[in-house]
């Protein structure tokens, strides 16, 4: 039987042609002398690109602050939205409603809820937390002067709680009623039903929230722009922002274009340990 | 130290009023059945003995202490879920010592106290397995396992067998009898299995609609039923049900015999009726005889070897110290 890839095949073929067709740009571009600025440079560049961003104090400064964001976003909306998942499924007055309002914020996006953070919220003239801290007589905070990246982090995890207590919610529902009262006959509290039932029931969807935010959240780039645009100096520049600010800044193509492979390389590496390690987990039961 | 009381209890679900005045004594170590139709407020009851709801109206008190409004865990009792509530992560050794846990015991005492159930229960080889690899009856195991580690003063069982084939079913019914002759506790046993309640029961509470109906050792329900329900619900098949002039002549609004107490002959007898469908069930067959101006064919029992031809003319006549009366609220007439 002879296997014919273009007819039996068509989307993979298609697919591979929208993957690899960019890829290998990328990598041809990463390889050459390119520089908007000054088009008279030219020539082939080997592994100079690479050379320059990797011992650039700013590609390692993105680094950190990439994993930072990962990192962080992903604990708090975890932590938060199973905390929140969990009072949901108490039966509240009101529990309803609350729902709803909990849930709202995913459907703002990135860009209006940093804007709506950073002029009405964290203003630090007349944002509300301004107004807040001094009904206490203390001072304003600078937010994107004094803590830049964990604003962001704030912003982003309030976009994305919505999304994690969403699947826990889902998650929860399935857990039979039956098997709470057990846990209630059983002797076991809040603390010892959270612990010891309620988590391990909600493993696989703990696992989801973190495996679709690891891909989301490599590539934070809206909140980044519209606040900080990377700065004070470096500390609020990831990954994805610095390959920005080599291409459309810097205009240095060539450098933009091996920032972006080592993207690629760094999204590989996240989605091999940990996706893989998560995927593995999720599949053990 | 197991007696429970139920004095008043009554339990509205929002406006529902679902259970209006209940009262009723359960003694120390007695095996007491609630049966009744769907619907009639069985788990309810057991789940307001439970803790698990909330008693609107009313007093439970257990060994004369009030113990109305104690959290479940508090009250010393273990139930059994109809779906087993096993707890999917946790191996079967877990799932039994989590009441241990929970209560705080030591280590080296719960994996003593888990053992000992699991070699009650049959269960010493599956320790390790989680609730998904055993067998329907084997989980069912489990959760009675989980229900004795405690040492409870009653056990509250809710429809534990219904999701076993029949088979089975006999064979944990036995079980969870020898449990109780072994144990001596006091155990609440929720079914609508007619014959379950018969089989198990030391005292069987027939409900109806959240009332109860009759209480009385199974025996007492059979021979004596207080009202038309508990006659029909009591008994299999059910008890045949005549009214008309055959009722009156007894001076009763209807009259009640039961398939078993109905002789059958081929030349004379107080009904005439043509045969029906019969059902041979080998040791015995079921006769559905239509009989002059009743509307409902009436069944009966005789031996397994009767050859009767569908349509064919026999002839009735009931035990008559076995016939039961009742007037026209559904009371027995003694
Ligand atoms: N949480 C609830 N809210 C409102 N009504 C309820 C609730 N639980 C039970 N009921 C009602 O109370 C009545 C008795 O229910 P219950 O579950 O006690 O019946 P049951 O005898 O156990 O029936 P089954 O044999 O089907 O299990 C039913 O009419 C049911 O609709
Ligand atoms: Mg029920």
């Amino acid at each position: 039987m002879k296997l014919r890839v273009l007819s039996d095949y068509p989307a993979i073929v298609v697919l591979f042609i929208w993957m690899l067709g960019p890829l290998i740009a990328t990598i041809y571009y990463s390889l050459i002398r390119y520089n908007l600025l000054n088009p008279r440079i030219k020539g082939f560049a080997g592994i100079e690109n690479y050379e320059f961003l990797l011992t650039d104090f700013v590609f390692t400064d993105s680094i950190y602050n990439s994993i930072q964001l990962l990192g962080s976003i992903i604990g708090i909306t975890v932590v938060l939205g199973l905390l929140i998942s969990y009072l949901l499924d108490q039966d509240l007055y009101g529990g309803r409603l609350l729902q709803l309002v909990i849930i709202s914020p995913f459907f703002v996006m990135p860009t209006v809820s940093a804007l709506i953070w950073k002029n009405l919220l964290m203003h630090p003239v007349n944002g509300y937390f301004t107004y807040l801290l001094g009904l206490f007589g203390l001072p304003p905070i600078d937010w994107f002067a004094d803590i830049p990246l964990g604003s962001i982090i704030i912003i982003v995890s309030w976009n994305w709680l919505p999304f994690a207590v969403l699947v826990f919610i889902t998650a929860q529902q399935s857990m039979s009623l039956e098997i709470k009262e057990a846990s209630k006959m059983d002797g076991a509290g809040h603390l010892a039903f959270f612990f010891q039932i309620y988590l391990p029931h909600l493993g696989k969807a703990i696992g989801a929230v973190v495996m679709i935010q690891m891909i989301f959240h490599l590539n934070i780039f809206a909140e980044i722009f519209t606040t900080t645009t990377g700065g004070p100096g470096t500390q609020t520049t990831n990954l994805a922002f610095l390959v920005y600010r080599k291409a459309l800044l810097d205009f240095d193509i060539g450098g933009a274009s091996a920032g972006g492979i080592i993207s690629i390389v760094f999204a590989n590496i996240v989605a091999i340990f940990l996706l893989r390690m998560i995927a593995k987990n999720m599949n053990s039961d | 130290m197991g007696s429970i009381n139920l004095v008043g209890v009554s339990k509205s679900f929002g406006d529902v009023l679902v259970i209006p005045s209940v009262d009723l004594e359960v003694n120390e170590g007695e095996f007491v059945v609630f049966v009744g139709p769907s619907g009639s407020g069985k788990s309810t009851l057991l789940r307001l003995i439970a803790g698990l709801e909330e008693v609107s109206k009313g007093r439970i008190e257990f060994n004369g202490q009030d113990m109305t409004n104690l959290a479940p865990a508090k009250r010393g009792l273990a139930m059994v879920f109809q779906s087993y509530a096993l707890y999917p992560h946790m191996s079967v050794r877990e799932n039994i010592g989590f009441p241990l846990k929970m209560a705080g015991m030591p280590k080296s005492e719960i994996a003593a106290k888990v053992q000992e159930a699991a070699k009650i229960l049959n269960l010493s080889e599956y320790l390790e397995r989680k609730p998904r690899q055993l067998s329907g009856g084997q989980r069912q195991r489990v959760a009675i396992g989980r229900a004795i580690v405690r040492q409870p003063k009653a056990f509250l069982f809710d429809e534990p067998l219904s999701n076993l084939d029949a088979a089975l079913r006999i064979n944990m019914r036995l079980e969870i009898m020898e449990l109780h002759q072994q144990l001596k506790t006091t155990m609440i046993y929720v079914t609508h299995d007619q014959v379950e309640a018969m089989t198990m029961a030391d005292k069987i509470v027939v409900l109806d609609h959240g009332n109860i109906e009759q209480v009385g050792s199974p025996l007492d329900l059979y021979r004596a039923p207080d009202n038309l329900f508990v006659a029909g619900f009591i008994g299999a098949p059910k008890m045949n049900f005549l009214t008309g002039g055959e009722a009156s002549r007894h001076n009763a609004t209807t009259i009640g015999v039961r398939p078993e107490h109905v002789q059958i002959s081929k030349s004379s007898g107080l009904w005439t009726g043509k045969v029906g469908v019969s059902e041979h069930l080998g040791s015995d067959t079921f006769l559905h005889v239509n009989v002059e101006g009743q509307q409902a064919p009436l069944t009966v029992r005789t031996d397994g070897e009767v050859q009767l031809n569908y349509g064919e003319t026999i002839y009735l006549s009931p035990e008559e110290d076995k016939v039961h009366k009742f007037d026209n609220n559904g009371k027995a007439i003694r």
